[in-house]
């Protein structure tokens, strides 16, 4: 490219950004992809400023992504243990057992104790080191700049610090496990309650351990409040003109959604948190000091003295599930606005429905306050509140059930594009609607009063978390992957990795929901102890198989993803024909992300509307002025 | 490929309809009938969600699929329907699942109510038992026959573990409580479930219909041995009751000097 286009460029830019913060833009022409010497001269960075601590919120979102990756392994891996003590309990574990008899668990087989450490940390991992980072620290942070047409995120540095606190976060999560040999640990479930969590002497070993875990959850939550604060802040000020908030892609109404939960309700469990850790202060230094926020009195464990205090385990489970079920919208909500983006753009058609799909997620948010109590129907908390919380919580899938609806009326009609992004997108409608229904049976507070803590939860939220929120997942790095590295992934590969994991994730969840009609409860090591669950093995047996296949299928996406970085086939800025802003930008943008800073006209959506028509093409970029001789449209 | 990918999404809810169907005769559904007559109730309320869960199910995974068809069976030269929506369809899909949600709530609540508002207990149901779980047992204690359970202990209890008596054929009512940290007392046949919480004395009643040994086991987290918190619930008559604990009063007497006076329980 030579000077004059150069400058040409620059001219074009200045014009277009008039009355736009200059400063913010024009770093984004010395390193827009294009080879320019002296632009590079200006910007020397070292490898570790540019990979490292980097202030940019692309890389930051890589970094998310990459490190989610790893810990989404190492989460399948304690799970698949969970699963081979299930369909052989107190077997030696072939091949991973030498290595989990590293810290003694008799020589492979796994110790009754060892099985508590293994699903709590399996929870732990997926919940606070996949699921939500990688939904908002990965795509959020990637994502939120480029489709609301800006450089950066509001505050990068403590953007930098929110991914970099999230390896003390697992450096503490790791310690809890490791910390005492492998042989005790924080065997409390993600849930954590009090008293087993709280007195040491409860769980014999689990002092440290907790410890490190609650410091582990203390950290994840700082990491998350910085990514919130900054989100918020990004996409209420920097919003490109024209980007009015309901021209924004559904993926940014959800982050926002999102960030707003997180702000709102985290700090009451990192309160919750503390509280814990000031009741077990006396097992972490020498004093005899301590807090009885969740110790009642005359509690004797393991024979120990009876304890003196006056607090209430059940304040804990209030207090977690405060957090904890809008936490689960947390895991949620943004995997539904990409879902939408994405099923629109391969439906070639208008999202159906966008502001009740905005309207509908806002009436998650508000509602998902209000339902905590629906994890504690058999708790002995007062009936009265069980029946305000079932009624809330019936009115929650309302707005779930609307999305659904809105998700099947935007490919209805639509110009189907089959590819990977669209089955994952798919299989997540699907999945979604199982999960949704599940729901409705525990949101019955009789029935619920069954199947509260059998394995009917475990399908539960697995069939969201996992079929629904990763599947989305799935579907999003690979739409996304082109703007991340400027090349694409595999179709077929995924193609199969989608076909693979939807049938060995349906043959591993769907038999739960079975498991717990037979009143299997979950978090035990060995059901078959009691009789009427001996003859459930088998089930077992098939499910563990089943999710061995499902996990082995996960190299496909891992393959894919690393040959494609590097061997991908290039692309250019909008290979999917997409209309966001982040399509406008260079694959991968630059430093500053836009070279031509955008402007907007239009809502996302505008598939196949006569202007685009007008234009040759299915689709209109938000950034393409209005077409002459199409009439407006009434809305957007 | 598209028409295999489209039948992909027929395909799986139809299986997972069939293994649903077949499940009870699999043996992969409820242990065994409700044993209890809330339990007849809360199975009847699952049945009934099961049918509009059912046919929610079924409706949308099949329009799912069939949106799915018609992409991959449309002539490639025919463009995308444009449209932003229907604010018509928006409001029926509004109004008749709110309807139906608010439906399945109003039908819980006397069944609610009856299992747990304690003002609505049976009136005619006896105390019979104390139930203390500790890692990892449960203990039951029984009072002195002829006297009222209290809460606190009195001389002449009766103490056995891991295994309760009660009457069948009426409402009684067992105290719940904990004696370190949170479980659960879980009968699956007689679909009884609720936490005994460190600290709190829970009443919970059953009444159990037919003569039989049911479970009991442990439904939260409490260490490791959570899963080997197995006992028995020994449902018989009135007069097996009270023969089971004249023995049990016996044995727990027992000194080996005055046999005789032992047995009958002075
Ligand atoms: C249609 C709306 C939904 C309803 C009516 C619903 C209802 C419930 C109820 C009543 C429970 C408690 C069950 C029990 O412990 O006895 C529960 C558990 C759970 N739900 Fe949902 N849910 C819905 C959607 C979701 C969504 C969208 C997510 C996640 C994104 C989710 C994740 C979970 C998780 C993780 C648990 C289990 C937590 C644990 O005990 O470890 N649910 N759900
Ligand atoms: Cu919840
Ligand atoms: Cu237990």
């Amino acid at each position: 490219m030579d000077v004059v286009a150069h400058t040409l460029l620059k001219d074009i830019l200045q014009f277009s950004t008039q009355g736009f913060d200059m400063a913010t833009v024009s770093p984004a022409l010395d390193t827009h992809g294009h080879t320019d010497d002296h632009s590079h001269a200006h910007h020397e960075q070292s490898f570790i400023a540019k990979y490292v601590f980097s202030l940019d919120h692309k890389i930051i979102g890589i970094q998310f992504l990459m490190t989610t990756l790893i810990m989404l392994m190492v989460g399948g891996a304690l799970a698949l243990a969970v699963r081979w003590q299930l369909a052989f309990p107190w077997e030696n574990m072939p091949v991973v057992g030498q290595l989990f008899g590293l810290f003694r668990s008799e020589g492979g087989q796994i110790s009754p104790e060892f099985y508590t450490m293994l699903f709590t940390m399996h929870a732990s991992v997926m919940i606070f080191l996949v699921i939500i980072p990688i939904l908002a620290g990965a795509f959020g942070n990637f994502l939120i700049p480029l489709q609301i047409g800006t450089d950066d995120m509001a505050f990068p540095a403590l953007n930098m610090l929110s991914y970099w606190f999230m390896w003390p976060a697992i450096v503490c999560f790791g310690c809890s496990f490791f910390v005492a040999g492998g042989t005790a640990g924080p065997g409390n479930g993600w849930t954590s309650y009090p008293l087993l969590s709280d007195l040491p002497q409860a769980a014999p070993g689990s002092g440290a351990p907790q410890t490190f875990w609650l410091l582990g959850l203390t950290l994840v939550g700082i990491s998350s409040m910085m990514g919130s604060v900054n989100y918020l802040t990004t996409i209420i000020n920097m919003r490109a003109p024209g980007m009015t908030l309901f021209r924004m892609p559904l993926t940014i109404w959800s982050m926002f959604i999102t960030a707003i939960l997180q702000a709102f309700a985290l700090p009451v469990l990192t309160a919750a948190g503390f509280m814990l850790l000031f009741d077990r202060l006396n097992s972490i230094l020498p004093t005899d000091i301590h807090s009885v926020f969740f110790i009642p009195a005359n509690i004797i464990v393991n024979n120990a003295a009876p304890t003196v205090g006056g607090g209430q385990p059940l304040l804990w489970q209030h207090l977690f599930w405060f957090y904890s079920h809008p936490a689960v919208y947390i895991m949620l909500l943004p995997a539904m606005g990409m879902v939408s983006d994405m099923l629109a753009c391969m439906s070639r058609k208008p999202v159906f429905g966008y502001k009740p799909m905005v309207y509908s997620m806002a009436a998650i948010a508000g509602l998902g306050f209000i339902v905590w109590g629906h994890h504690m129907f058999t708790s002995g908390m007062n009936p009265a509140l069980g029946m305000t919380f079932m009624t809330s919580t019936m009115m929650i899938a309302l707005p779930s059930a609307i999305k659904v609806f809105n998700w099947i009326g935007t490919i209805w009609g639509g110009d189907l594009k089959f590819n990977a992004v669209m089955l994952n997108c798919s299989g997540f409608v699907a999945m979604f609607i199982v999960g949704g229904l599940s729901g409705i049976f525990m949101a019955a507070v009789p029935v619920d009063i069954y199947f509260h803590d059998t394995y009917f939860i475990v399908a539960h939220f697995h069939y969201i978390l996992f079929g629904t929120t990763l599947f989305g997942v799935f579907a999003a790095i690979q739409f996304w992957f082109p703007k991340m590295f400027g090349r694409e992934m595999n179709d077929t590969v995924q193609k199969w990795h989608f076909a693979l994991s939807f049938i060995g994730f349906n043959c591993t969840f769907f038999p739960m929901h079975l498991l717990g009609i037979a009143g299997m409860p979950r978090r035990y090591a060995d059901p078959y102890l009691h009789g009427y669950l001996e003859h459930l093995l088998p089930m077992n047996r098939f499910i563990t198989v089943s999710a061995i296949v499902m996990g082995f299928a996960q190299f496909l996406l891992l393959g894919n993803f690393f040959y494609s970085i590097f061997r991908g086939k290039k692309v250019g800025r909008n290979p999917w024909n997409a209309n966001g802003l982040e399509w406008t930008a260079p694959s991968p943008p630059g430093h500053g992300n836009f070279d031509i800073a955008p402007v907007v006209y239009r809502g996302p959506y505008e598939y196949s509307s006569p202007e685009a028509e007008a234009i040759g093409q299915d689709y209109i970029l938000q950034t393409v002025p209005h077409v002459k001789g199409v009439p407006k449209l009434a809305k957007h | 490929m598209k028409k295999f990918w489209a039948l992909f999404f027929f395909f799986w809810p139809t299986v997972a309809i069939i293994v649903c169907a077949i499940a009870p005769s699999r043996g992969w559904w409820f242990p065994g009938a409700p044993m209890s007559r809330t339990g007849i109730q809360i199975d009847g309320l699952f049945y009934l969600i099961l049918i509009i869960v059912t046919i929610t199910f079924v409706g949308t995974q099949y329009v799912l699929g069939y949106a799915l068809w018609r992409g991959a069976t449309k002539d490639p030269r025919e463009k995308a329907f444009f449209s932003h929506g229907s604010h018509k369809l928006e409001i029926i899909w509004t109004i008749v699942p709110s309807f139906i949600l608010v439906f399945i709530s109003l039908s819980q609540l006397d069944v609610l109510a009856e299992i747990r508002v304690i003002s609505k207990f049976p009136e005619k149901s006896t105390k019979v038992a104390e139930v203390k779980a500790r890692q990892f047992e449960w203990r039951i204690r029984y009072p002195k026959p002829g006297t009222e359970l209290t809460t606190e202990e009195n001389p002449g209890d009766l103490y056995f573990v891991n295994e309760l008596h009660v009457p069948t054929g009426k409402p009684v009512i067992v105290n719940l409580r904990t004696q370190d940290v949170q479980h659960a007392f879980f009968s699956p046949q007689l679909r009884v479930k609720q936490d005994a919480v460190p600290g709190l004395v829970i009443p919970i009643w059953f009444d159990v219909l037919e003569v039989g040994t049911y479970d009991l086991v442990c439904a939260e987290l409490c260490g490791w041995g959570h899963y080997k918190m197995k006992a028995r619930i020994v449902a018989q008559s009135q007069s097996s009751v009270d023969k089971y604990l004249t023995q049990l009063t016996a044995d727990q007497n027992a000194d080996g000097t005055k046999s005789e006076a032992a047995k009958s329980g002075e």
